[in-house]
């Protein structure tokens, strides 16, 4: 491609980023819902998605507000096993059961908030880190989560609404289910962000001190966005708990909250689609490497300082940069 | 936008070059094997597969199923239940897998089983559990073609314990070890043996220097070591190191090969445990001598491991059913696996109806202290306990009318 | 719960401080790197457990385990230079997430390697011979080897002591500590000082790994289960403070020590009760100065 085509090409690109910007929701659900017909299997697709979910809530705290949290297994985890709980035992339905799973954990980031939102930096990290850790140690010594064998039996067949029965066993259909929650939540999160609260939000993330002056109540605004946050883990949980029948208590392990940090890294955060990006590249390199080698988690570490050295925005985040979006 | 499709476009066509070619005319039987390739069971999970993939060339040299073959589609789970579960679902979504075999831990083989009997999709796992056998997670297409830890202990128990003595137990605080210690604690009743104390240990621990002074001080006769894999390794180690062998007998309920590599001889000298397979059984047992020749012959004459040897008869008796079948089609074969006898390696096993647990042998077996000559010289067995229903619990115990 | 005498107690202390003596190595070498560079190293782990391995390596090229203490830190050491000098040195100015997520990434490189060269099983490491005796500490008997190690860390930290607070590299460091921009106008090159640092953390950390091995074997994953534990140690004292990993590790083991005793099932969640507490009553850890990486 010579120099002339190339400046045409790329102002027609960049004006399509742009529209891609300001209709993010519409053009985020968008691109999900031909998703599964981009990927190898729709297994893969739905992990995307609700480890999309689960980091577009995490990136609320962490890209926009700036805030480091090494607990949000927590949620994710209580979500889980909320909706597993309530769906195993209690056989209660699916409308009762994700919306209370949002409401629990909330509940949890709540509390954690009110605890963890007096220290900063590393040490905010570390807070979130030893509190979610604590929450792994109860939920794993409270009878009910099945300990280390994990939730099982939580089984949502189909889904049966006013004159019309999703068949939950078809992944396409599971993918779509999944689907209306996602962009819900994703519809959600961009008013939030639109919203003078939004502001002050971002506001905190470059200047406290500055924030704190003009008469914002920082605290509020750190603590809300906290319990948000959750909000947000807790549904992408309680919708990981239908789409894999059981809860593993590995969802509450600090390895889960270093795995949406990566993928939040990975992706770009402060960025509307970053997160779904990240959990995109994270997974589907993870599994198909995976596939072709059993020595995959080399390849894996390989691409990881390769992105980190050349695309420090993440890969969506550097994507936008070069394209001069903001 | 182009971007993400170019890539997208890119991981298609190298997930799908990996994926095997189907033969032209009749798909192939396709068993999925999800075993943790990566992590703590890397090794017994890559002899698994090389014992499922002997037992698929046996069936297929052997002629298949009427001229059908059958395909192994190996996965790697990494020792987490979830990605267990999406293996699972992919297998059966995406690869059309007729059957899965598989699963290297409790947690693991309970996710799989729950995705598999929501499809109807049979399941045999190969690693030991309890709870798989319980009515809750029980289902039509469930089998467990490995030892569960009842039986075990009931074998180790009844062979190491005797009237009045002094029984102790570092148990591994998760299903394995306690229900490990569960089935102990009722041979010891059984037997008049006293139960003198518990310590439970976090799994994963790599420091027992803060329980083996307690255990110590508790004067037990035996000391057994409800744990696995790097756990039990290290716990006997830093026993031995804490020179508790001289005055109690150490047991454990399994005693691996890989383990006792790992570790050595001077560490597992002196130690009895119990085990699902040890190759030397092939003097008393002529489907052992079988298999061991096969495995040999091709994987540069070493012998079969006890875990590896569970998928290798987990796959090898589910052909069996097919072919007793005369298809593929899973209710056919649910019914013949459910009712099959077979002696694919150390004997005769079925299924109980109840729950579908494999009747099998457990063997006693003690570590040689001696760097042996040969690396397979490294257990002795002591007994042969034969496969029988009083191992098992009762069906009503389950949770079974 | 019968049976707990004195004598249980204090050998369970005693335990408790062999425990922590591991601890307070890792955590030295962690506080050291993200006191000087503000670097989070996540790859402390891996460091751990190369160490290990290449003391099994040396082992067999020289069977004394004298040899092995000493060539191990400098060979894990040598691999931290390498990874500042061209993976983490291009990072700085980014902030701190970055060189998080690149350590993050080169420990999935360093175990997989181990893994292919040494297999994925793990490898026997036998206590040396002069030490696999016990040794009666006035509250039992315990183990002689344990004893050593807690005789090493003592050493290592005397020597780390002395090299910071008395030796003019050391007063470079301190400086560096507090504030780089005014080492760098006083023409010292920082860059050159952190280089040395992480090559000494790591070196550490390797020290911490061939010591373990001994007591537990060596493995491709023994880095994983300790890097959590050395992050806790290294905020309950306070990032940067030497002192505070010290007084951190050594807490940590006891209390993990003594809650085996008492409470079993919470031993591996006590540190995270500690970290908790700590840190909510003292936001910067035990030792911490504030606005240090806030």
């Amino acid at each position: 491609m010579n120099t002339q085509t190339k400046t045409l090409f790329i102002p027609k690109f960049a004006t399509l980023m742009q529209w891609v910007q300001s209709h993010r929701v519409f053009a985020s659900v968008l691109l999900l819902s031909v998703f599964p017909w981009l990927t190898p299997n729709q297994s893969v697709a739905i992990n995307v998605l609700i480890y999309g979910l689960y980091a577009l809530g995490f990136n609320l705290l962490f890209g926009y507000m700036g805030m480091l949290s090494f607990g949000h297994a927590a949620f994710l985890g209580v979500g889980a096993y909320t909706a597993g709980i309530l769906i195993a035992q209690y056989h209660l339905q699916w409308w009762i059961a994700i919306p209370s799973a949002m409401a629990v954990s909330s509940v949890v980031a709540l509390v954690m908030g009110l605890l963890a939102i007096r220290t900063r930096g590393i040490y905010f990290a570390m807070v979130t880190l030893a509190l979610s850790q604590c929450v792994y140690f109860l939920v794993y010594q409270f009878p009910a989560s099945g300990g280390e064998n994990g939730l099982r039996g939580v089984n949502v067949p189909e889904v049966v609404l006013p004159g019309l029965t999703l068949d939950l066993l078809n992944p396409t259909v599971k993918y779509y289910f999944f689907l209306v929650f996602v962009a819900l939540a994703l519809w959600v999160v961009s008013r939030i962000l639109a919203s003078p609260f939004g502001g002050v939000v971002e506001a905190v993330r470059e200047n406290e001190a500055r924030t704190r002056a003009c008469g914002f109540d920082v605290e509020r605004t750190k603590l809300l966005t906290f319990v948000l946050s959750g909000a947000f883990c807790g549904l992408a949980g309680a919708l990981n708990a239908i789409h894999l029948s059981s809860v593993p208590i590995e969802t509450l392990h600090y390895e889960t909250s270093g795995l949406v940090v990566m993928i939040c890294l990975l992706g770009g955060m402060g960025s509307f689609l970053g997160p779904f990006v990240g959990a995109a590249l994270f997974l589907m390199i993870q599994d198909v490497f995976s596939i072709w080698t059993e020595h995959w988690q080399l390849y894996v570490g390989i691409i990881f300082i390769i992105f980190v050295l050349f695309f420090p925005k993440g890969v969506w985040g550097t994507i936008l940069e070069k394209l001069n979006v903001h | 936008m182009n971007i993400i499709r170019k890539w997208a476009h890119a991981f298609c066509a190298a997930a799908s070059l990996s994926t095997s070619v189907a033969y032209a005319q009749i798909p192939p039987i396709k068993i999925g094997l999800p075993v943790p390739l990566t992590g703590p069971y890397g090794a017994e999970a890559k002899d698994q597969v090389k014992n499922a993939e002997l037992a698929v060339k046996e069936f297929n040299d052997a002629g298949g199923l009427n001229g059908r073959k059958a395909e192994l589609l190996v996965r790697d789970d990494k020792l987490n239940p979830g990605e267990a579960a999406t293996r699972a679902l992919e297998l059966i979504e995406k690869d059309k897998a007729n059957f899965i075999v598989g699963g290297l831990s409790a947690a693991t083989q309970l996710a799989i089983n729950n995705v598999t009997k929501q499809r109807k999709v049979i399941y045999i796992s190969i690693s030991q559990s309890d709870v798989i056998n319980e009515s809750s997670d029980f289902s039509r297409y469930t089998f467990h073609e490995a030892l569960n830890p009842h039986m075990t202990t009931q074998a180790v128990g009844h062979y190491a314990f005797k009237k009045g003595m002094r029984i102790a137990f570092l148990t591994a605080d998760y299903a394995y070890g306690q229900e490990m210690t569960r089935g102990f604690t009722r041979v010891a009743k059984e037997m008049g043996a006293e139960v003198v104390g518990e310590l439970k240990h976090p799994l994963g621990s790599s420091d027992y220097s803060t329980f083996l002074p307690r255990l110590q001080a508790l004067k037990p006769d035996i000391l057994v070591f409800n744990n696995f894999g790097r756990d039990n390794q290290v716990s006997i180690k830093q026993a031995t190191d804490f020179g508790m062998k001289k005055s109690m007998k150490f047991v454990t309920p399994i005693m691996t090969y890989t383990s006792r590599l790992a570790a050595g001889p001077h560490v597992y000298e002196g130690v009895v445990g119990g085990t699902s397979y040890f190759w030397s059984i092939e003097d008393k047992t002529a489907s052992a001598k079988t298999f061991n020749d096969q495995y040999k012959a091709s994987n540069d004459g070493v012998y079969p491991s006890d875990y590896g040897s569970m998928a290798y008869s987990a796959v090898k008796s589910l052909l069996a059913a097919v072919k007793t079948a005369g298809t593929a089609d899973t209710e056919k074969v649910a019914d013949a696996l459910a009712s099959l006898k077979y002696d694919t390696y150390k004997g005769q096993q079925y299924y109980r109806a109840c729950d579908h647990q494999s009747v099998q042998s457990v063997l006693i077996i003690e570590s040689n202290s001696k760097e042996a000559r040969n690396p397979a010289d490294v257990f002795k067995v002591l007994q042969v306990v034969s496969g029988s229903e009083k191992l098992l619990r009762e069906c009503t115990e389950l949770g079974f009318k | 719960m019968d049976g707990i005498t004195a004598q249980l107690l204090g050998l369970q202390i005693f335990t408790g401080l062999a425990l922590g003596a591991i601890y307070v190595l890792l955590a030295v070498g962690l506080s050291l790197i993200f006191g000087m560079l503000t670097v989070v190293n996540f790859a402390h782990g891996a460091f751990f457990m190369v160490g290990a391995y290449a003391g099994y390596s040396l082992y067999q090229i020289f069977p004394n385990f004298w040899i092995c203490l000493i060539g191990v830190p400098v060979i894990t050491g040598a691999i931290g230079l390498l990874v500042e000098r061209f993976l983490v040195r291009p990072l700085y100015g980014r902030g701190i997430d970055y060189p998080l997520l690149l350590t993050f990434g080169l420990a999935y490189v360093m175990v997989e390697l181990v893994r292919m060269g040494y297999g994925k099983q793990g490898l026997p490491f036998d206590t040396p011979a002069a030490l696999q005796d016990s040794v009666d500490v006035f509250v039992g008997q315990f183990p002689a080897y344990r004893i050593f190690v807690i005789v090493v860390t003592a050493i290592i930290l005397v020597g780390l002591w002395f090299f910071i607070e008395k030796t003019s590299f050391g007063l470079i460091i301190r400086a560096g500590a507090r504030d780089p921009s005014i080492v760098r106008i006083l023409g010292i090159d920082i860059t050159k000082v952190w280089l040395i640092v992480f090559g000494l953390g790591t070196g550490i950390a390797g020290l911490a790994g061939v010591l373990s091995a001994p007591l537990q074997g060596i493995t491709p994953e023994m880095g994983g289960s300790v890097l959590i534990i050395s992050f806790v140690v290294t905020v309950v004292g306070g990032m940067g403070s030497l002192v505070g990993a010290v007084i951190a590790g050594l807490l940590v083991g006891v209390v993990e020590s003594l809650a085996v005793l008492f409470f079993p099932e919470g031993a591996k969640v006590s540190m995270f009760v500690i970290m908790a507490l700590v840190l909510l009553v003292k936001p910067q850890g035990l030792f911490g100065r504030s606005g240090l990486m806030s």
